[in-house]
């Protein structure tokens, strides 16, 4: 069983677009999106939910303000800014629990919070596996590797071949806990200032993390030069790119229409597709 | 005004408006707090002046004062801590920097050292004050950086906050407080999903939004109906043209570009100024 995880650094470059394309055209996977902040994939699969779990990863402290003797020591503490006039602001509060350690009246104590839910569903294409964090929520990365836990747990109980992963943008936490330990990462970037920059990152992360990276290159004829610095730069650090794909409204009216651009046609950037799955599958052999 | 450009979907043109703004207007100070990927320097090119460290505390425990009774990794709500068979482990990518740990050891037996894990650069871009956070690449947490960078805005100036895709903590941390939220948005399925989003963060914010829609003659009009219907006001709409597809790829600011988009960017700004001014009747529905 292997696992191949699309990021980019940059966003907007088409992860989510490229990794319903592989839904469409792999066969026996388990999907994960690990978008768990901004979660797209599901707008293209049409997930039907057969199990939802509540997330709780983390505490929230809570004051009982009848035992509370406003000596002030908890907000003296707080490393986050959290304890304003003795008032705890959730958003700013890391769930440390410090306060209630520190509290000489035992007036603060952590208790569970859903921090957001865990879906198991059916689509068309297979199994899979997606979440969606609380608003202004933590653990993001926690909730990340408990995506890709209940990925494998299914991959294993059914045989399945391949899990693949839709990343997060960035270089953090999430990205981090959605890329450990996988076979291979697709780095998808665009020929922009922005995304050769961003594109640099990610491949350094994947570098850190020891995991083998691929690129491919989305809306290349956007500018040509810089589509070949990023070839120059991949053959220079011993990246593979398996392709590179034009921009193409159809694209939008593939999403609109909520399909892959495998099933809706769009011409070169389909055929391009096909391409890139074949040696992004070779690659994972 | 402190103003923070957010979107939920990444891609979308947060960048291109902050520092299209921040080159419209005067007075400003532009804060880049998409410290994972900062690209505002890519555009401004700014004269760097000062840079320092950013640092969390993390724990070095003394082993030969630590009796593995286990209290600090039982305090730690982020598992960074683990005591077994006679050694402590630290695991610093998970560690927040609280001191719980430190706190609460019964043998004095922890040090909290600082451990860098990015940088904070100011300098000058014209007249533009420019700052911007960059994470060290391998490290999880971008929020203690851009908590920084929120420590160093000028509220004598206009100050243009850009924030980083998403709806979580580093989004959260950098709009947080400030006047209003700029969302900005493609009028496509993904980006009315991750708009809601956002917005809703920013309600959780209590803090007023508008809406940018950026490659707006693409897609669908469904955004235009959320928004209608929320009453989020539509502040600005920039049509796909691969011409401003090609400056931005180039690392050509739009307005250097069609300087005839600097008025239109003075008009957003005068927009939200006022929606500022009149308080929230109009501009977002209070949680």
């Amino acid at each position: 069983m292997k696992q191949l995880t699309v990021i980019s650094g940059k966003g907007g470059t088409g992860k989510t677009t490229i990794t319903a394309a592989f839904a469409s055209l792999a066969k026996n996977i388990v999907m994960a999106d690990a978008d768990v902040d901004a979660a797209d994939l599901h707008l293209v699969l049409s997930p039907e939910v057969k199990e939802t779990y509540e997330f709780k990863s983390g505490c929230v402290p809570v004051m009982d303000e009848s035992k509370c003797d406003q000596c002030g020591i908890c907000e003296e503490l707080c490393r986050f800014d959290a304890i304003q006039n003795l008032t705890i602001d959730l958003i700013s509060c890391e769930g440390c629990g410090l306060c209630a350690l520190a509290c000489p009246n035992e007036a603060i104590r952590m208790e569970d919070h859903c921090q957001g839910h865990l879906f198991i569903s059916q689509t068309r294409f297979g199994p899979m596996v997606h979440a969606r964090l609380g608003i202004a929520e933590e653990n993001s990365g926690k909730l990340v590797s408990l995506v890709r836990q209940r990925a494998r747990e299914i991959a294993e109980k059914e045989g399945r071949d391949l899990i693949i992963v839709d990343g997060p943008p960035g270089i953090g936490c999430p990205v981090i806990a959605s890329i450990g330990g996988v076979d291979m990462v697709l780095v998808v970037t665009e020929p922009t200032i922005s995304g050769i920059h961003d594109m640099e990152r990610i491949a350094g992360v994947a570098r850190h993390f020891k995991v083998p990276a691929l690129v491919c290159i989305n809306k290349y004829d956007i500018n040509m030069e810089n589509s070949t610095k990023i070839e120059v730069y991949c053959q220079k650090n011993g990246i593979g790119v398996v392709g590179s794909i034009p921009y193409d409204v159809c694209v939008t009216k593939a999403m609109v229409h909520e399909k892959s651009i495998i099933e809706h046609d769009c011409g070169r950037v389909t055929t391009e597709m096909r391409i890139i799955w074949e040696k992004v599958q070779n690659s994972l052999q | 005004m402190v103003i923070s450009i957010a979107s939920g979907k990444g891609g979308t043109g947060k960048t291109t408006i902050a520092v299209n703004l921040a080159l419209s207007l005067n007075n400003i100070q532009l804060i880049d707090c998409d410290v994972e990927e900062p690209n505002c320097h890519l555009f401004l090119r700014p004269q760097i002046e000062k840079r320092f460290p950013v640092g969390i505390a993390t724990p070095e425990v003394d082993e030969s004062r630590c009796d593995y009774c286990g209290k600090c990794a039982e305090a730690c709500q982020f598992k960074a801590l683990a005591v077994i068979k006679g050694s402590v482990l630290r695991f610093s990518e998970l560690c927040h920097g609280c001191g719980a740990c430190s706190y609460i050891c019964p043998q004095d037996a922890i040090e909290e050292k600082v451990r860098e894990i990015g940088i904070i650069e100011i300098g000058k871009s014209g007249d533009i004050e420019f700052i911007h956070g960059i994470l060290n690449v391998g490290e999880a947490m971008s929020v203690p950086i851009i908590r920084k960078e929120k420590g160093l805005v000028d509220r004598t100036k206009t100050v243009i906050i850009d924030a980083s895709p998403g709806a979580s903590c580093p989004v959260v941390m950098a709009v947080e407080g400030t006047d209003f939220c700029l969302l900005v948005t493609e009028p496509t399925p993904f980006g009315l999903n991750d708009l809601k989003i956002a917005v809703e963060m920013a309600r959780e914010l209590s803090v007023p939004t508008g809406v940018v829609v950026n490659c707006a003659d693409i897609g669908d009009r469904k955004v235009w109906e959320y928004c209608t219907k929320e009453r989020i006001p539509v502040l600005m709409e920039i049509p796909w043209d691969r011409r401003i597809a090609e400056a931005y790829s180039k690392g050509i600011p739009l307005v250097e570009k069609m300087p005839e988009y600097k008025d239109k960017f003075r008009e957003l700004y005068d927009q939200m100024k006022a929606l500022v001014e009149v308080g929230p009747a109009f501009s977002y529905v209070a949680k």
